[in-house]
């Protein structure tokens, strides 16, 4: 019964999306504004994540010059921030609101939502081979939830005590307690109810990619032949689904001991010998285990995607097969799996039994295999390929450098040891910033580059973007690098000035040369800003397949229309990676397109399978009968 | 059905139909399930984090057994867990009649399906109405949001720690002190993100059994929504299992 229910689904559907060609014009609203189109949907996803990633950067270049001349006076800095501002230089309040809201956005808002949210929507039904998205209509929902969470977010600058500024993971007391500092007031509740509807939106975009992924691939899309891009939003959107819950629950505990005097995340603190507290007996550690069991994952929610999208890039531009397809598929189950029982290593130092951090600590290092595995595997896919170096490529072979030296520092950092030394230390900054920031954005440029001509149907400018990734590439460098050794001998994260500290007046040089780097970064942003906005009116006219890509996406026309194919949804004959086939001319094959004399996969199974198929069945025979037999034996034993 | 049995298996994930032979929606519902499972949970554990930091504390964590003691009508009878119970019966028979009006969708009797879609509602209506009883309990006698009334004296608990199942229960206010807070606020957490839910499925299944009275669904010919807000129902009756195991029985 159910059968026929998904074929008349997909009937209707088909149907629809002819109704739209021919028959009618649609609204600029139901365009524009309230699509269900996965492809506008995408957009507004990918635009507004820009516009939060401008607006996160912003922030961190005001911070560096905070503490790169802490003594100076910069006129734009009291223009921009008015009261926080006096004197042009920063508030120390403010300097923590900043951090707070410049972590908080670059995490969730451009790395989860802009990333994931945007590739996911665009090439889930395009590389899948489906009309649109499972559910159209709680697609545009998600956008929307994630919008006005956005905008709830951005609305905490105009109150009057400033936005939350407790860092990005919101701990409590500080961010219990309202009075605790001024952004512990109503900034922390916007920031609570931004995060809420940030949750609802990842929730109900996750539940549509994860049921696109299973339910409507194309005739002859196996599991083994999807792109590793939907192999990695298909487990991202899991990671999701089964750690964003438990921030909502965090949130909601935090909430009520905000609002409504409960104490789940407070114990006793006392100020000269007296309560502070009205009442007490809960604990601030169990909202750092239930913060980072969703933190955990979340870092592998950001990174994942952009690992997928490169590897798409890599072998399209090394003109190769993935090196090892069944192993990076294997690599991202395992790190999938290992990201939810490690989370216990951001927490080293809160009086864990050491031998519960000596388990976080193993599971932690086993990570280093998957990531291993995957760096391998980008290098031996490079290794005497026929590379083209497309803005692309630049930024998928910069991820994975970044990938390689911001991952080495997670052995350090992972080490319970060695954390005590290093926690919360400029260490740290550096390591996250390269691993999950700064290789996650290296693989979101390689997606837009990659996938602009499918977006917009024109080119970016290619020259402008080799410009952009080398000065992006240095500048990451420049400013992560040498934070490591910073943190190494000692500098704390989060201080607001160090050269009231003689101890650290010694880096003072660095940290100017950090925030010139910074500097020439954000100026690298305005090239890309330029490229991209001009190249939507402006740019070169793309073609249908421009890269001479396999994958189902380039089939479609370069103009959208809703249901992607105006005719048939194209059947899939192979994987995705047939490029530079000794046997064929052309340098790819891509998957829709039938060979010859090879196997139709879905219309007539291989005699190898249907072999496999009887072997299984005998295997099983022999299995239960031998326990039939054993049964049979023991029972006449006992009789 | 018939599909399934005449295709090569191989072709179960070779894409072009569903792997588990269900429809979007119903996958979805399954998806999102999981997912809440989560959040509940996040709640139940960090319930248990909390209680158990209260073992061997000077200020232990009140018993159920002396807590929920009331029954309506009942008053000043010592009755543990036994209005609790009667709630965890209506909310599986309302389960029940749940599995009754999926059935008979299934034989697409749209007079049938009406009728255990109303029972099943009238199931989560009192489910509700028993919860708003305990709450209104629970606050007259001093549960709050801050604060926990429950502990016994210590003379009053050796009193207390005897009594038998019918015995007349006569404490006053003087015979209770401050005990963790934690058990009175979690208990207006977990009951009460439970009862949302339960709430939110009353407003579902009202919304559904109004289609079916209008035969939206004996026109669409097939009952497969009953399906998808059954899955729901089950998994917020089968979460009350387990707050009642956690925070009532234990």
């Amino acid at each position: 019964m159910s059968t026929e229910i998904i074929k008349d689904t997909h009937a209707v559907e088909h149907h629809d999306s002819h109704g739209h060609d021919h028959h009618h014009h649609e609204s600029f609203i139901r365009k524009y504004i309230f699509s269900t189109d996965h492809k506008m949907i995408s957009k507004q996803f990918l635009i507004t994540g820009i516009i939060m990633g401008c607006l996160g950067m912003g922030m961190s270049l005001l911070f560096r010059l905070q503490l790169a001349w802490p003594d100076e006076s910069f006129p734009l800095i009291e223009s921009l921030l008015g009261k926080w501002g006096k004197d042009g230089k920063i508030d120390p309040n403010y300097y923590m609101a900043l951090v707070t809201i410049h972590g908080t956005i670059m995490v969730f808002y451009v790395l989860t939502a802009g990333l994931s949210g945007t590739f996911s929507n665009l090439l889930i039904p395009l590389q899948c081979g489906s009309r649109d998205m499972a559910s159209p209509f709680m697609n545009m929902l998600s956008y929307w939830f994630f919008f006005i969470s956005s905008v709830v977010l951005m609305s905490s600058f105009f109150v009057e005590t400033g936005p939350a500024s407790s860092g990005w993971t919101v701990y409590p007391p500080l961010s219990a307690l309202e009075k605790a500092m001024p952004g512990s007031g109503l900034g922390t509740t916007l920031w609570l109810f931004a995060i809420i509807l940030f949750i609802v939106s990842a929730l109900l975009g996750g539940i549509n990619y994860i049921t696109t992924v299973l339910n409507m691939r194309t005739k002859g899309m196996s599991m083994s032949r999807l792109p590793l891009t939907i192999w990695a939003f298909l487990l991202t959107a899991i990671l999701g689904l089964l750690s964003f819950p438990v921030l909502l629950g965090a949130g909601l505990l935090l909430l009520f001991d905000r609002s409504f005097g409960t104490s789940f995340y407070l114990s006793d603190i006392h100020l000269n010998g007296i309560g502070a507290l009205s009442n007490s007996g809960g604990s601030p550690v169990l909202y750092q285990h239930l913060f980072w069991f969703l933190g955990h994952p979340e870092v592998y929610i950001i990174l994942m995607p952009a690992l997928g999208i490169s590897s798409e890039v890599i072998s399209t531009n090394a003109r190769k097969p993935i090196f090892g397809y069944s192993a990076m598929v294997i690599s991202l189950l395992g790190i999938s799996f290992l990201s939810f029982i490690v989370w216990g290593h951001h927490m080293f130092i809160t009086g864990m039994n050491p031998f519960l951090g000596t388990m976080f600590m193993y599971v932690t290092l086993i990570i280093a295999v998957p990531s291993a595995v995957k760096t391998f595997n980008y290098l031996a896919t490079l290794w005497k390929g026929n590379i083209r170096f497309t803005p692309a490529m630049l930024f998928a072979i910069g991820l994975v450098s970044f990938f390689i030296s911001g991952g080495l520092t997670g052995i350090y950092l992972g080490n319970a040891a060695l954390d005590i030394q290093m926690h919360d230390s400029y260490f740290v900054v550096a390591h996250f910033h390269l691993v999950m920031g700064s290789s996650a954005i290296f693989g979101m440029f390689a997606g837009i580059y990659h996938w602009y001509p499918k977006m917009f149907g024109r080119m970016m400018n290619k020259t402008l973007g080799s410009l952009h990734f080398w000065l992006t590439f240095i500048s990451a460098y420049l400013v992560f690098f040498p934070m490591h050794f910073m943190g190494l001998a000692g500098v704390p994260r989060r201080y607001y000035q160090f050269s009231l500290i003689p101890e650290f007046g010694i880096w003072m040089d660095v940290n100017i040369l950090i925030t010139v780097a910074a500097l020439l970064g954000g100026v690298a942003q305005l090239l890309f800003l330029y490229n991209f906005f001009n190249s939507i009116w402006r740019g070169e006219r793309a073609t249908r397949n421009p890269w001479h890509s396999n994958t189902l996406e380039w089939s479609t026309d370069v103009k959208h229309i809703h249901g992607n194919w105006p005719g048939e949804i194209p059947t899939v004959y192979r994987g995705p990676h047939e490029y530079s086939r000794p046997d064929r001319e052309l340098d790819y094959f891509p998957q829709y397109e039938k060979g010859n004399g090879e196997p139709d996969y879905y219309h007539a199974p291989s005699p190898a399978d249907t072999s496999y198929d009887g072997k299984k069945e005998k295997a099983s025979t022999v299995f239960f009968s031998s326990f039939a037999y054993l049964f049979m034996k023991r029972a006449k034993v006992r009789a | 059905m018939a599909d399934l049995q005449t295709a090569p298996i191989s072709s179960t994930w070779a894409g072009g139909r569903s792997p588990f032979n269900v429809s979007y929606g119903k996958l979805m519902m399954w998806i999102f399930l999981l997912s809440d499972a989560f959040t509940f949970s996040s709640l139940l554990i960090g319930y248990g984090a909390i209680r158990f930091s209260y073992a061997g504390s000077s200020t232990p964590w009140p018993s159920p057994d002396l807590v929920f003691n009331h029954f309506p009508f009942m008053h000043g009878v010592h009755l543990p867990l036994l209005f609790v119970s009667l709630m965890t019966f209506i909310l599986i028979f309302s389960s029940v009649t749940m599995v009754l009006a999926v059935e008979a969708g299934q034989r697409k009797s749209n007079k049938e399906v009406a009728k255990y879609m109303l029972l099943t509602i009238l199931g989560g209506v009192a489910f509700l109405s028993c919860q708003a009883w305990e709450w209104t309990q629970f606050i007259n006698e001093g549960g709050r949001l801050d604060s926990n009334m429950f502990n016994f004296t210590p003379e009053a608990y050796e009193k207390a720690k005897n009594l038998k199942l019918g015995d007349h229960v006569h404490f006053t206010a003087a015979d209770h002190i401050p005990g963790p807070v934690p058990f009175a606020s979690l208990f207006f957490i977990v009951t009460g993100f439970h009862g949302f839910h339960v709430f939110s499925g009353v407003i579902i299944n009202l919304v559904i059994y109004l289609n079916v009275l209008r035969g939206t669904y004996a026109r669409r010919g097939h009952y497969e929504m009953i399906e998808k807000v059954g899955l729901y129902w089950h998994f917020v009756d089968l979460v009350w299992v387990f707050v009642f195991t956690f925070y009532y029985l234990i």
